[in-house]
């Protein structure tokens, strides 16, 4: 009885020890973001990462996650709305195998509705996407934004952050 | 927020996980992998628009905006349209989702009516009618943070029906499997479309619920706080808009609450010291940009 209890100790004890040892890994939801030298979004860009790439996260600080550089060498800042604990695979069958993920923590990339779909959706209600993608090339920088604000008389380091 | 998906997110692979056991037979990863919807069954299933993988509430916000404007032209105005993306970016970077998957994009419609919407995922459309109540710079940051507030809520999402999250599921589980062929395709398309059209017809005709526009009003409080702009402008633009809106009229006398009653719950919220005023500068680019709106 009582060797069993230790065992069930010691046991519970290896399991917390490798939930705890296992960095928490997070995917990329945007569809490319930058890995910046501070948690903010002034900070110099380090590397740049696309959507469904796995980070691993060291330490999270007012919405931003300290992750490791893809090159393994050194590390950089990522705003967390940028990323999810689920695992996002890229193609069919990529995912959960080689990490064990659950399909609940899966989400398939390129699935369900795609291109493919907006594209025949398109072509069935005859719509016209050409200023949705004249919007999207609507592009502001951070550093624009901080001009902007600046400019304005804002307290820039407020919305920039 | 985050603390209460994370749960959420917990409950739902708590759920797919004991689905599993159950249901040896779904052992296929891919199968239910897409939307996790399959698998879910009774509350789970009203939860799940939260399973929209942030590329597809991008293709669903697409669709959305291109369903608004197939009613509502563009004011294809390059300097107008540049103005409001600098002043909408600043708001967006300040709010509690600064990124989104194809980021956040601001374009003016050719419309007197006063109307804006929010397609998830940050595509924001504001109407030159509803441009014309506003009288600063402060006054536009307002009405684009209350619309950014809807995209970081997801309100555009949670109007999809919860049946539709069924059909959309089974056909996506399905033509997870393999390549989408013809039969498949035309069954997630059936299910696309029907999730822009609850989608459309909820921001178009019956607009958002009252809990959630007192969400986007709040978030735009902070938002406006945060970035340094006066949230007492959100207050200005609804007494503007109450005196110009005309009882039963198709744009936001139809699709929200009555601003006075908006105006009752942001005041609770509003800080007591009197806002600084607007430096000459900010007024004179908002002139430069909107005056003749």
């Amino acid at each position: 009885m009582k060797k069993s209890s230790i065992l069930a100790v010691a046991l519970t004890l290896l399991a917390a020890a490798a939930v705890f040892a296992a960095p928490k890994q997070m995917s990329v939801t945007v569809k490319e973001t930058q890995i910046r030298a501070t948690p903010t979004y002034m900070g110099k860009i380090l590397a740049v990462v696309k959507y469904g790439d796995r980070l691993q996260v060291l330490e999270e600080q007012s919405g931003w996650a300290k992750v490791n550089l893809p090159s393994g060498k050194g590390q950089g800042w990522v705003n967390l709305a940028a990323l999810t604990t689920k695992q996002i695979a890229l193609k069919a069958g990529e995912a959960g195998s080689a990490s064990g993920a659950t399909s609940g923590e899966v989400a398939l990339a390129g699935k369900g509705f795609n291109k493919e779909v907006e594209a025949q959706y398109r072509d069935e209600k005859k719509l016209d996407y050409s200023w949705i993608d004249t919007m999207e090339t609507y592009l502001v920088s951070p550093e624009q934004v901080l001009a902007f604000l600046q400019a304005g008389g804002l307290p820039a380091a407020g919305g920039a952050q | 927020m985050k603390s209460l998906r994370a749960i959420l997110s917990a409950a739902a692979v708590a759920a797919a996980l004991a689905a599993l056991s159950a249901c040896a037979s779904l052992g296929s990863l891919d199968a239910l992998s897409v939307l996790n919807i399959a698998v879910k069954s009774g509350e789970a299933v009203a939860k799940s628009f939260e399973d929209i993988t942030p590329e597809q509430e991008y293709y669903v916000g697409r669709a959305v905006g291109a369903n608004i404007l197939s009613q509502i032209p563009p004011y294809e105005e390059a300097k107008t349209n540049a103005y409001l993306n600098l002043l909408g970016q600043s708001l967006a970077m300040a709010s509690d989702r600064p990124e989104t998957f194809g980021g956040y994009h601001f374009l003016v419609l050719d419309s007197a009516e006063i109307n804006a919407f929010a397609a998830p995922g940050g595509l924001v459309f504001v109407s030159r009618g509803l441009l014309r109540c506003a009288d600063s710079e402060d006054s536009v940051a307002a009405i684009l943070a209350h619309e950014i507030g809807h995209v970081v809520k997801q309100h555009g999402l949670k109007a999809i029906k919860t049946a539709r999250f069924k059909d959309a599921g089974l056909a996506i589980g399905k033509a997870a499997v393999e390549e989408l062929g013809s039969a498949e395709l035309a069954k997630v398309t059936a299910a696309f479309s029907g999730t822009i059209d609850d989608i459309t017809s909820t921001l178009v005709n019956s607009g958002y619920s009252r809990g959630a526009e007192k969400e986007a009003d709040l978030a735009a409080v902070e938002i406006l706080k945060r970035s340094g702009y006066d949230p007492n402008a959100l207050v200005r633009m609804l007494v503007v808009m109450k005196s110009r809106l005309k009882p039963g009229g198709p744009d936001f006398a139809k699709t929200h609450p009555d601003p006075e009653d908006r105006i009752a719950e942001i005041r609770k919220v509003l800080p007591e010291a009197p806002a600084v005023a607007a430096p000459p500068a900010r007024q004179s680019r908002y002139k430069t940009a909107l005056g003749k709106i």
